[in-house]
């Protein structure tokens, strides 16, 4: 604070000395997210790159606003995110945090955020309670969550003829929710759920589930699990030639950096939903260029491409308030305008702080397939952006009345 | 600080090795020093008071508070490791399981803080008595993998309850007026509050470390066998340090459930029973302010260096090698041994000096 008031003191006296400048607005805003495990190449430093491109391509000085960025590791523990956010907003005058991946941890900030009246946009995040039970009138969720994850998967296979289904899922809530959000929408959509089976978290061999999963017969096997165990299920069901042989794996939480890890020898056939993909158009194709020039050739993923999204429109909104001290009021201004920027195009934020857009499936590429590096989905299907979330009504979120 | 034994054996890990006289005479020593009001301990800590007393004006007070919920973790887990030779690779399960409690009692059944901080740290203290009991009847390494055990089983059981949020965790926990009056909303008077709680704690330690029970663990660290021959029910005073050990954790868990508003699970995970042997090896085991010192080096790096990303985790690593290779007794007991062959060099010169002339005058 102090520096802040030292600073707004300053720039008062020069701009005094410099008379007819037009007056700043100061924004400073916070990347926090994993910068050294599990997700920090699907967010991390990438998202860092992202939030400064964004601020770059909005061009702040023409439009009166003078923006600063920071960024921190939150190493996925909610005690050091929140305690990294708190001194943000109460030390470092931190009026946005961005990002967020994780689900415990977004959660956190998420409390925090509207305790402090700032401004919490979330792209990495998954848990759809972020515009459900826990809503905030400062909260934003950008680009995906589990709640879209599962419908869009669930929806679209059967839709394009994947009746029958078998889960393997992990051992617990998360686990459970997914499996439970999937099965609900196949059930609804005409597919069966012809069984299931619950692995240990975190587990480290799942072959008498793939076993399982593979005797049952079902076209679709789904994996309601996460991170590391999706990844392992992954390589497991290559070994015993599971896709070879006639089933489709179809991932509930999957993003393109886990793809290239895995490759494609291992990876291919695997279906699952995401919010965007660097080589759907000319803009995103543009971006990854720019993005893989100053990032070791890594490609954006959707939660880096949400993180630009989300600062160049909550930009748009400081310049139209003129402040950004009043969170909730930016937030307010955010939701008012439509959004509309070179990735996601154009699209709204709804009442409980959803953000709405389409979402794609898609499928990874057989190794023969592929054009070069990075070329690894095959579009299935687009689920438009009227049917790609939660309906408002049924998210029991305190904002919506 | 009056008490000067950091025996490298224990910080080793293995127990009961180092030989029995040098306890003998420390606790001699600490006796003498202990006579008079103002010993070099008493004033340390009064130096910390009043600098803690302070802190606020200058350092951002969530921050500290932190701090001290480690400190007093840290100090809970020293009272075992550092003066029973008990390395319990446990302690999460009662720091986490403690902070799950009061997040639930706190949010959930309502009560106030001044209910809900004691009943969670006397239900950390019961896990102990059970863990302990179950324990202390094995030496060593095999003491390390039962207290591992048991707390891995608590983080799954943690991990599936559906009181604990699963991987959310207890979120939104509120943080509600002590007595009705004291506004624990307000930052700084948190932060008075929990140095309250540490300092409460901090003594408890403190004048068990120095009661003629703190003598008799410390003796059974140097030498059980030898304990148990002269009559001590050696098993009984374990399972008591262990318990008063665990319900202390569990106060430190408590108290940073009030303070953050969240328990999650990486408070009962693995890592945080490494992290609390790491901050009381890095400050000095078996000293007594050696874990607050630890706390505040591995908590400041944590929070200062995030914007730095993977590079903390090196720096820890790097610290920690650092110690374990060169200053196996910490930076307090480094200081402290610094002061002792100073004071040593100086008797030995004053006698000296003293010696001399004699055999001259005599001649």
């Amino acid at each position: 604070m102090m520096k802040r008031t030292l600073l707004a003191g300053l720039s008062a006296v020069a701009l005094a000395a410099a008379s007819g400048a037009a007056a700043q607005t100061e924004v400073t805003i916070g990347v926090l997210n994993d910068q050294s495990g599990l997700y920090s190449d699907l967010t991390g430093q990438g998202s860092v790159w992202a939030a400064r491109k964004a601020i770059e391509d909005f061009d702040p000085a023409a439009h009166g606003l003078e923006v600063e960025l920071v960024f921190a590791d939150h190493q996925n523990k909610p005690d050091v995110g929140s305690s990294v956010a708190r001194q943000w907003y109460d030390v470092d005058g931190v009026d946005m945090i961005v990002d967020v991946p994780t689900s415990s941890v977004a959660l956190a900030v998420n409390e925090l955020t509207r305790e402090r009246n700032k401004v919490f946009l979330s792209s990495g995040a998954a848990t759809s309670d972020l515009t459900g039970k826990a809503c905030s009138p400062n909260t934003v969720h950008w680009t995906y969550d589990t709640w879209s994850l599962a419908n869009g998967t669930g929806k679209a296979i059967v839709e394009t003829g994947g009746e029958s289904w078998f889960f393997i899922t992990a051992d617990y809530a998360f686990g459970h929710a997914l499996e439970r959000d999937t099965s609900a929408v196949v059930e609804a959509n005409g597919g069966e759920v012809v069984g299931t089976v619950r692995h240990p978290f975190p587990g480290s061999d799942f072959s008498s589930f793939l076993l399982q999963a593979q005797a049952s017969g079902a076209e679709i096997i789904g994996l309601a699990n996460a991170g590391g165990d999706t990844v392992n299920t992954v390589k497991q069901a290559a070994e015993f030639g599971i896709v070879q042989s006639g089933q489709s794996l179809a991932a509930l939480l999957m993003f393109l950096t886990d793809v290239h890890a895995l490759g494609l020898d291992v990876a291919q056939g695997l279906i699952f939903t995401e919010a965007w993909y660097w080589d759907l158009n000319d803009a995103n194709r543009a971006f990854a260029e720019e993005f893989a020039a100053a990032n070791n050739g890594q490609h954006p993923t959707m939660v880096h491409a949400g993180v630009y999204s989300a600062v160049t429109h909550y930009l748009k909104a400081i310049a139209e308030v003129g402040s950004a001290e009043d969170g909730a009021a930016v937030v307010a201004a955010m939701k008012e305008m439509p959004t509309n920027d070179r990735l996601f195009g154009e699209g709204e934020i709804r009442q409980d702080g959803r953000k709405i857009h389409d979402m794609y499936l898609f499928e990874v590429k057989a190794p023969e397939e592929s054009q070069g590096p990075w070329d690894y989905y095959t579009l299935r299907a687009t689920i438009p952006a009227a049917e790609a979330f939660r309906p408002l009504a049924e998210g029991e979120c305190p904002l919506v009345n | 600080m009056t008490e000067s034994t950091a025996s490298p054996s224990a910080a080793t890990g293995s127990t009961a090795t180092s030989s029995a006289n040098s306890s003998a005479s420390s606790s001699a020593e600490s006796r003498a020093a202990s006579a008079p009001l103002l010993t070099a301990g008493r004033i340390a800590f009064l130096a910390f008071l009043a600098l803690a007393l302070v802190a606020p004006l200058f350092l951002y007070p969530v921050f500290l508070v932190k701090v001290l919920c480690f400190a007093l973790f840290a100090c809970a887990f020293n009272l075992l490791v550092g003066y029973v030779g008990l390395l319990s690779f446990g302690h999460a399960m009662f720091f986490g399981g403690a902070s799950y409690f009061c997040g639930h009692m706190l949010k959930v059944w309502g009560w106030p803080p001044e209910l809900a901080i004691p009943a969670a740290a006397l239900a950390a203290g019961a896990m102990g008595l059970v863990v302990g009991a179950l324990a202390i009847r094995r030496q060593g390494i095999y003491f390390a993998m039962v207290t591992l055990a048991l707390a891995q089983m608590f983080y799954f059981f943690a991990l599936q309850a559906p009181f604990t949020g699963g991987e959310d965790g207890i979120q939104a926990i509120p943080r509600t007026p002590i007595l009705g009056v004291i506004e624990t909303a307000n930052d700084t008077t948190l932060y008075y509050v929990v140095l309250a709680i540490f300092t409460a704690g901090f003594l408890l330690i403190y004048r068990t470390i120095h009661s003629p029970f703190g003598q008799v663990l410390k003796a059974i660290r140097e030498n059980e066998p030898r304990a148990i021959s002269l009559g001590y029910a050696v098993d009984r005073y374990k399972l008591l340090a262990f318990t008063l050990s665990a319900t202390l954790a569990g106060l430190a868990g408590a108290t940073k459930a009030l303070a953050f508003q969240l328990a999650s699970l990486t408070d009962v995970a693995w890592q945080m029973s490494g992290e609390v042997v790491l901050m009381t090896l890095v400050g000095g085991m078996g000293t007594v302010f050696g874990p607050v010192v630890g706390a505040a080096v591995i908590v400041t790096m944590q929070n200062y260096l995030a914007g730095f990303g993977e590079w903390v985790l090196v720096t820890q690593g790097v610290i920690f090698v650092v110690v374990v290779l060169l200053f196996r007794r910490g930076i307090v007991g480094e200081a402290m041994a610094f002061a002792e062959r100073r004071r040593r060099r100086r008797e030995d010169a004053d006698a000296a000096a003293a010696g001399e002339p004699e055999p001259a005058a005599t001649h």
